[in-house]
């Protein structure tokens, strides 16, 4: 089985193209839309990337983020966020709420792909 | 400078761009070349008969010699002066420098005031591009349009051997993103077009603090202990608060909620607000505390405790959003004026006298709500100090408090983006008259 990536993202069609790109690159792709239970969804299925939204219903990717961070058995996870507010201040907050890469909409697949597999080491 | 002392500069100016020399014009209107010399000079003051002969001589109207350059003009040159440093030395020159110079002191106060109107101008579309949010919205909507049709199209270039199935599936997407697009497209180009004065970007310390607050829900645990952590290590860890001013902001909130949680302890407060059915006045009154300093506390308690959502905003005596904790259905306004029919501004113009009203919401998601409104002078300077007032009001929805029956008072969250096409308090045109 290939390696396992959470894509936390609400827009659909965003969601099925991101998922054929990953799983033909031999990705289980989980995806969940729902900001306010995203960071259960992450400790209960402990992928090996999570793709992060920014904007997402209920709770944002910062949030998210954040909770990650602080969650000792899922801080060191990499996470890859995708935002259409593509602002060097929000940039900043990323990095500074330790994101590991930060991409802004609208990214090409190629983008994706290879931060995926360098970001888990592939 | 009196502007009639400047007559015989006037005169200078005036005989010069004639090209008349002093002493034929002193001979043309009967007086000697040193006495008119002394009238160039301003040392002698003139009226009468002389002035309207001067005056026909030099070919111009008698008040254009002794009025001078427009009261407005100097007024706006004064004001260009005020403003830079370097020009304070010359300001009481001003009026000689129109006199003297009318062409290049109107061509001065015209380009004063094309700076002053583009500041504004630049001020407003900032405040759009990072406030307003409905251009918010709209521009993710794109972005996110953008980007699924971007991705999926470029599978179905690069996929060679991609099946059938997906093929219709990422055809059916592209065809409902590109419509998706082009809606949105028009829909801000509309927006725009309508209100073609404004741009930028950026977002304000007040929204860092608001996402600060946001990420907490609004109660600062912390703070609610009997030894709570100094403010400032709060604001220092915090990394929503990545500007200065925004650090200052949190830290002056921080420093009121703990003084507020002081005098209202989480406890004995969660218990009193259910007694009294969240009603600030008598919790003010349990408390020996000022009402507004409930709102506050209320606005911070934790949902399950309130008994549900609490809304909280505040302005200044401008009119000012300076807080804002929204509830579903009441949404608070990121840029520009608010709803002027809110019992804020009310309470605004009517210091120190309580109200409580019902308001129907005009927004997608009609909902009731109870509000209580209160302005209080800050005497932050003391009795002796300038006025400066704070107006804050309550927001409880219908899950959190029983309101009364009857008819609200309809309210929106702006002119721009309510519905109620005929209310009386219209400033400006609703962008969603228009099928928005």
């Amino acid at each position: 089985m290939g390696k396992h990536v959470l894509l936390i993202e609400d827009e659909p069609n965003i969601i099925e193209a991101i998922r054929f790109i990953l799983s033909r690159d031999g990705w289980q792709v989980d995806t969940h839309s729902d900001g306010m239970t995203a960071f259960d969804r992450v400790g209960a299925l402990r992928p090996d990337i999570v793709i992060l939204d920014v904007m997402l219903p209920g709770r944002s990717g910062f949030d998210i983020l954040r909770d990650i961070r602080a969650d000792p058995e899922l801080c060191a996870l990499p996470v890859l966020m995708l935002t259409a507010k593509g602002q060097v201040k929000d940039r900043e907050m990323a990095e500074r709420m330790g994101v590991s890469r930060f991409m802004a909409k609208p990214f090409s697949n190629t983008e994706v792909l290879s931060s995926v597999r360098e970001l888990t080491g592939g | 400078m009196a502007r009639s002392t400047l007559t015989g500069t006037r005169i200078r100016e005036r005989r010069a761009v004639m090209g008349i020399r002093q002493a034929d014009l002193a001979r043309a209107v009967g007086i000697s070349a040193s006495y008119l010399n002394l009238i160039e000079h301003n040392r002698r003051r003139i009226g009468g008969k002389l002035l309207v002969e001067i005056a026909r001589a030099l070919e111009v109207e008698a008040t254009a010699l002794t009025e001078g350059a427009g009261a407005a003009l100097v007024e706006t040159l004064r004001e260009a002066a005020a403003g830079h440093e370097g020009a304070l030395a010359d300001l009481p020159r001003i009026e000689e420098f129109a006199g003297r110079f009318p062409g290049w002191a109107q061509l001065l106060a015209d380009r004063h005031r094309r700076v002053s109107e583009l500041e504004r101008t630049v001020e407003m579309l900032t405040d759009r591009m990072t406030h307003d949010p409905f251009l918010s919205a709209s521009l993710h909507e794109v972005i996110s349009a953008v980007t699924a049709i971007r991705s999926t199209a470029a599978i179905l270039v690069d996929t060679e051997d991609i099946d059938a199935d997906w093929q219709r599936r990422f055809h059916r997407n592209l065809s409902e993103d590109s419509r998706r697009l082009a809606d949105g497209a028009q829909a801000l180009v509309a927006y725009l077009d309508e209100g073609a004065e404004e741009t930028g970007i950026q977002s304000t310390p007040q929204e860092e603090v608001e996402a600060f607050l946001r990420g907490r829900a609004y109660h600062v645990a912390e703070l609610e202990r009997a030894l709570p952590p100094p403010p400032e290590r709060l604001v220092a860890g915090a990394p929503e608060l990545s500007s200065a001013p925004a650090r200052e902001l949190a830290l002056a909130y921080l420093r009121r909620y703990r003084r507020d949680a002081e005098l209202m302890p989480l406890a004995a407060f969660a218990e009193a607000a259910r007694a009294e059915g969240l009603d600030p006045g008598r919790l003010a009154h349990r408390f020996g505390v000022d009402p507004g300093a409930v709102f506050r506390r209320l606005a911070t308690l934790p949902r399950e405790m309130a008994g549900g959502p609490v809304g909280l905003v505040t302005c200044d005596g401008s009119g000012t959003l300076t807080f804002r904790k929204p509830v579903a259905g009441f949404a608070l306004p990121r840029f520009g004026a608010a709803c002027p029919l809110w019992p804020l501004y009310q309470a605004l113009s009517r210091p120190m006298a309580p109200l409580r009203a019902v308001v129907e919401h005009g927004g997608r998601r009609q909902g009731r709500f109870l509000t209580y409104a209160l302005c209080q002078p800050t005497l932050s300077s003391g009795f002796d100090g300038p006025q400066v007032m704070e107006a804050a009001m309550l927001i409880l929805p219908e899950e959190t408090a029983d309101l009364p029956g009857g008819a609200g008072q309809p309210v929106g969250t702006s002119c721009r983006i309510c519905p109620r096409r005929d209310c009386v308090a219209r400033r400006e045109p609703s962008i969603l008259a228009d099928g928005f």
